[in-house]
């Protein structure tokens, strides 16, 4: 029976990862699903779905001469795919200001204090090396309207923080 | 009064250009009619265009004036639909009947003029900004065998494209 798996990689930036594990799995007879692929700072990150009878020390094996040779960590974990459910995001946070400790917590532990969850965060650390700033989006769903919650994050406000809340709407045609 | 079939992507049909309206007819009145009755029949859906129900003219139905506090015409029905002009872009999420447990974000014309022919071959002229803007473009696409597949825009040029513009 074919199950499915996350396979997770971290490894140095340089062409021809994707192109190299992908082959791997291809030519094992692997199947793919839904990935989110990014180079964070020098690192090219991996959290790819993938599907077949084997099981995930042989997955392992399949992907361990590209692993060597490319220098990079690998972890598989059995999952329940759930695929063909997504679940439609309605609220966008957007967060951005001068990098200090601590946003990304405060701003979390806001949202998660009224069960807002987070299907999609993504952040970068741009400006220069001596005043480097800190920008943030998350999607989620989320049972308060966006006011409610652009509301619930206005205290960060008063510690220098840019926040904001905006309603996503998803037309349908 | 029927609700017809969807097509689904990756259906090829979907990707063929559909051809203008000539006779005003009976059939055609019909077919508006089913196209309404099978765009309501999918909760939340603000238009449909002529090619997802396998019928290859240049017809779309938009009505967003379910949704609350935006700018709307009403029902339009638009039998071969021009748009006339386009001012600004914005970035939105879009999904479509045709394309199954998919949204993604699409940049289109924040304020367009469109210019179609009603049931009966009457010329009339839509201002359309925002959501229904949106809706019009999303759909007119179809007409030329375009998916919002074929113009998706990441989250990141998302944030960029707005941080340039406040």
């Amino acid at each position: 029976m074919k199950r499915w798996y996350m396979l997770t990689v971290v490894g140095r930036d340089q062409p021809g990862i994707v192109a190299a594990l992908a082959d791997a799995l291809f030519r094992a007879g692997v199947n793919l699903g839904e990935a989110s692929m990014v180079r964070l700072g020098g690192s090219f990150t991996i959290m790819l779905m993938v599907e077949t009878e084997r099981d995930a020390s042989a997955i392992r094996t399949i992907l361990d001469p590209a692993g060597r040779s490319l220098g990079l960590n690998m972890h598989v974990d059995l999952i329940d795919a759930q695929l063909h459910s997504h679940v439609e995001p309605n609220v966008r946070v957007t967060v951005y200001g001068a990098d200090r400790p601590g946003i990304v917590a405060q701003v979390t532990a806001a949202l998660a204090s009224r069960g807002f969850n987070i299907l999609d965060l993504e952040s970068d650390v741009a400006g220069t090396r001596e005043q480097p700033i800190y920008v943030m989006t998350i999607d989620g769903h989320s049972a308060e309207s966006a006011t409610a919650i652009e509301k619930l994050l206005l205290p960060l406000r008063e510690k220098g923080v840019e926040v904001g809340a905006e309603p996503l709407e998803t037309l349908v045609g | 009064m029927a609700v017809r079939e969807v097509l689904h992507y990756p259906d090829i049909r979907l990707k063929q250009v559909s051809v203008p309206v000539s006779s005003f007819d009976q059939a055609l009145r019909e077919f508006l009619c089913d196209l309404e009755d099978t765009m309501r029949a999918s909760p939340g859906c603000v238009g449909l265009a002529a090619p997802q129900v396998n019928y290859f003219q240049r017809i779309v139905i938009v009505d967003v004036s379910g949704k609350p506090g935006i700018a709307h015409n009403g029902r339009m029905l638009l039998v071969n639909p021009e748009v006339v002009s386009r001012e600004g872009e914005a970035v939105g999420r879009e999904g479509c009947l045709s394309v199954p447990d998919y949204t993604g974000n699409v940049a289109r014309a924040e304020r367009i003029c469109v210019r179609a022919q009603d049931g009966n071959g009457e010329w009339r002229e839509y201002r359309c900004e925002g959501y229904e803007a949106r809706a019009v473009l999303h759909e007119i696409d179809h007409l030329d065998g375009l998916l919002f597949l074929d113009r998706l825009v990441s989250k990141r040029e998302l944030f960029r494209r707005k941080a340039y513009r406040t």
